[in-house]
């Protein structure tokens, strides 16, 4: 296509069915195309997304020789690559293609008695999109070779199952874990609903295959400190934080024969330090050499530097394995993988915000991760389930769902579903009964959601065991000063009358909410949050895995809350997705690259420290000092264009011809 | 005349988070004022300071430009860059002799449908009760 040839466009209309054609004239639209510079054919079809709405564009481009495509339909960020190689399928080069967004930006948003303001609109956006269309040019998307590994943050039930997926798939993998163990908050649980399985039986299989498995490199306490690069070659700063504790391996390294931690716990006994164990939710203590529990992946004690007092205690009860060291420092190790998927989980919300409820007021609230770990045999108590306050067993206990989620009274609240809270509450009933025979059980429920495979017929089953299910949101609880026992006040919807319950211990089903820290990672791997906190798919249908970043793909509830075989479903695909790119070996990036137009260059380097990525510098060309790009490093924002004191600087794709066209062409307006 | 008058304005947003923001507007079906026409960037750091004076010169009532969160940004940081550019536009405005109401910076997030049609309703509120651009006497 010879550069200085005059611009041939065609235009073409999507109806979407109803979708645009409801809302606006199509066909004074098509008209009105035809009467703009540059354009050859204008036409329209019903679906152009359709295979032979496609082919209307490759025949029009084959016969009218056309130098460029524009199609008014939806948003590009939905069809733009149908349409690019639809276009390249003509014979043109695919980013000769523009479109005009009719659909999202305007038929759908200027419904009702709009029709002559929507089709004015559609007619200015088509001759905008023409008018960029027109000095669109031929770029050559670049191909990058993918590094052949993978990271995962987040070594929960769901990290794990993406990590080993990736690596039996034969990629080598980064599993991150910020805490001193994988495992995550499934690790925390007792038994899983609806099967009651224990969940630790069903979990540690999977933390000793992460743990054997030789394409996992498994990273505990540690965490990401910086991300640089871009999809097939991210460029990955991890903190490895100062354990005090040398693994084998590490004593080996270092010369200390046979060394090493072996998790004999000798040092935990000696330490003389006492601090909650965050683990069990604080109700047990550990020292400040610890581990958080018998099962932990990988075997190896932490020193808690904030509370060790440097004794030494614990270095001599080592004794020759040389294993402790509190002078260690935080490492800093970089790694180059090509995908990489975040699995960072959630923390219940800081119930005591809900001052009605009295937790952190009242001994005997207390919230659900805490009765998890109460009722569990491996528990602070060893599964002897007996109330805070004084030790009893509790023979009378309220469980109060929807505890923060469903609620829009702001504060702490959430206004999403948590959608795991009804499930495990019907479980924590129904171990009740298991647990202490005669007890009462009382459910205070705005609804029961059951939605999952065998979850409604479990509700059956802890309805017929006795448990008194209460409608009501509780308004109030109260403390008997004297039992300690608990008044729950709220009102019995389905009989139409207030109701004073008296329990002896009351459990929160809290609401939950991203894991702290998630926002600093995600916007280190630039992935969005939507609006409710979670972290933002690419799409909330068609890709739940993936994320605006490309390259960067989300496991389980840091999406959005989900129960564990939603999570197990989301990481595998995750994993399947992550997997991809590395399969294929490269990918091909969209050349949005800054590039220099040397004439104009003047060689200030304002750009160079205006690009976030340090993919400019300057260098001698000609002998004169110049602008040079590093066209693997851009990643197209403009950021430099947009500043550039001469316009020396072309912004591939949206170049400032094209925008002054677009400016021009909307000021234009009226027939031409 | 008056109430015939439909103001003309340009909004320069950025791929990520406004343009993600007004289509999710559109998916929600959620109604706006259609005085509106819109290009899309990749980023807002891609905003020439040139681009909205040329807007104004061109008879614009009123530019907007508008981009992801503080901290949000799909490029780390060009919406910081462009911000600061944009204090220079307001300034450059009122010097000029025109109002710097009739230009605004916004930060919409992919997930901010509903905030995208409150920005599209108050920008258009606010260019109307402005009226006309001046500019557009020197054109005729």
């Amino acid at each position: 296509m010879a550069e200085n040839t005059e611009p041939r466009i065609g235009v073409f209309l999507c109806h979407c069915g109803t979708n645009i054609a409801g809302s606006l004239s199509i066909q004074d639209v098509v008209d009105y195309a035809k009467t703009l510079p540059y354009v050859t054919i204008a036409d329209q079809y019903q679906y152009m997304c359709s295979t032979p709405g496609q082919k209307k564009i490759d025949d029009a481009i084959k016969e009218h020789n056309l130098t460029g495509v524009v199609v008014a339909a939806c948003s590009p960020r939905l069809h733009e690559p149908t349409f690019r190689t639809a276009t390249k399928e003509g014979g043109l080069n695919p980013f000769r293609f523009e479109m005009a967004n009719i659909r999202e930006q305007n038929s759908w948003v200027h419904m009702h008695g709009m029709w002559e303001e929507a089709t004015e609109k559609a007619k200015d956006q088509v001759r905008m999109a023409v008018a960029k269309a027109a000095k669109l040019e031929d770029l050559i998307p670049k191909s990058v070779p993918v590094e052949r590994a993978a990271m995962v943050v987040g070594a929960g039930v769901g990290g794990m199952q993406a990590a080993l997926d990736l690596a039996s798939a034969g990629i080598k993998t980064y599993l991150i874990e910020a805490t001193p163990t994988i495992g995550g908050r499934m690790s925390q649980l007792d038994k899983t609903f609806p099967t009651l399985d224990c969940s630790q039986c069903i979990l540690t299989p999977k933390m000793v295959d992460v743990g054997r498995h030789p394409n996992i490199e498994m990273m505990t306490y540690t965490e990401v400190e910086k991300v640089e690069g871009y999809i097939g070659n991210f460029d990955i700063t991890l903190r490895k934080k100062a354990r005090g504790v040398l693994t084998p391996d590490e004593a080996t390294a270092k010369g200390i024969v046979g060394g090493g931690c072996n998790g004999c716990g000798d040092c935990a006994e000696v330490c003389p330090v006492i601090k909650p164990n965050p683990f069990e939710m604080g109700m047990a203590p550990r020292k400040a050499i610890y581990i958080y529990h018998a099962q932990v992946m990988p075997l190896i004690y932490t020193v808690d530097f904030d509370s060790c007092v440097k004794c030494n205690l614990c270095v001599d009860a080592c004794g020759d394995k040389k294993a402790i060291d509190l002078e260690m420092q935080d490492e800093f190790i970089t790694v180059k993988v090509g995908t990489a998927i975040l699995a960072t989980g959630f923390d219940l919300i800081p119930i005591e915000g809900k001052r009605e409820w009295g937790y952190k007021q009242f001994d005997n609230v207390i919230s659900s991760l805490e009765f998890e770990r109460l009722i569990c045999a491996s528990g602070p108590t060893g599964g002897h389930l007996i109330r805070p306050s004084d030790g009893k067993t509790p023979m009378a206990v309220g469980y109060v769902l929807c505890a923060g989620s469903r609620d829009n009274t702001g504060g702490v609240a959430k206004a999403y579903c948590s959608r795991f809270c009804c499930m495990y509450s019907l479980k924590h009933a129904h171990q009740m009964y298991e647990k202490i025979p005669g007890c009462k059980v009382y459910l205070f429920y705005m609804d029961i959601r059951s939605f999952g495979k065998a979850y409604e017929e479990f509700y059956y089953r802890i309805q017929n065991e006795g448990t008194k299910f209460i409608r009501g949101r509780v308004a109030n609880v109260l403390e008997d000063p004297v039992t300690k026992n608990l008044h729950v006040y709220t009102e019995d919807t389905l009989l139409g009358r207030p109701v004073d319950i008296e329990v002896e211990m009351l459990v929160l089903a809290a609401a939950i909410q991203p894991k702290e820290g998630a926002d600093v990672l995600r916007k280190k791997f630039g992935v969005s949050a939507s609006q409710d906190g979670w972290m933002l798919e690419a799409h909330p249908k068609l890709n739940p895995c993936g994320t605006t970043t490309a390259g960067v793909f989300l496991a389980g509830v840091c999406q959005g809350p989900k129960d564990i075989p939603d999570t197990v479903a989301q990481a595998e695909g995750a994993a399947s997705a992550a997997s991809i790119p590395i399969h294929m070996g490269e990918v091909e990036l969209e050349p949005y690259f800054a590039m220099c137009i040397e004439d104009l260059c003047a060689g200030c380097g304002m750009c160079v420290n205006l690009c976030p990525y340090a993919a400019l510098a300057l260098g001698e060309k000609n002998g004169r000092t110049v602008m040079v790009v590093t066209e693997a490093k851009c990643k197209g924002c403009g950021t430099c264009g947009g500043f550039c004191p001469g316009g020396a600087i072309k912004m591939q794709h949206f170049t400032t011809p094209q925008i002054a066209a677009q400016i021009d062409a909307f000021f234009a307006g009226g027939e031409q | 005349m008056a109430d015939e008058w439909k103001p003309q304005i340009l909004a320069i947003i950025c791929n990520w988070c406004s343009y993600a923001g007004a289509d999710l507007a559109g998916g929600a079906r959620i109604q706006y004022p259609p005085t509106i026409r819109a290009i899309r960037v990749m980023c807002t750091g891609r905003v020439d300071m040139l681009f909205i004076l040329k807007a104004f010169v061109e008879g614009a009532d009123g530019v907007l430009v508008s981009g992801c969160h503080f901290g949000d940004c799909h490029y780390l940081e060009g919406n910081y860059k462009a911000a600061k550019r944009m204090f220079m536009i307001k300034s450059l405005l009122r010097n000029i002799g025109l109002d710097d109401k009739r230009f605004r910076m916004t930060f919409v997030s992919a997930s901010e449908g509903a905030k995208w049609a409150t920005v599209m309703e108050d920008v258009t509120n606010t260019v109307k009760q402005l009226g006309p651009s001046p500019i557009k006497e020197f054109k005729k």
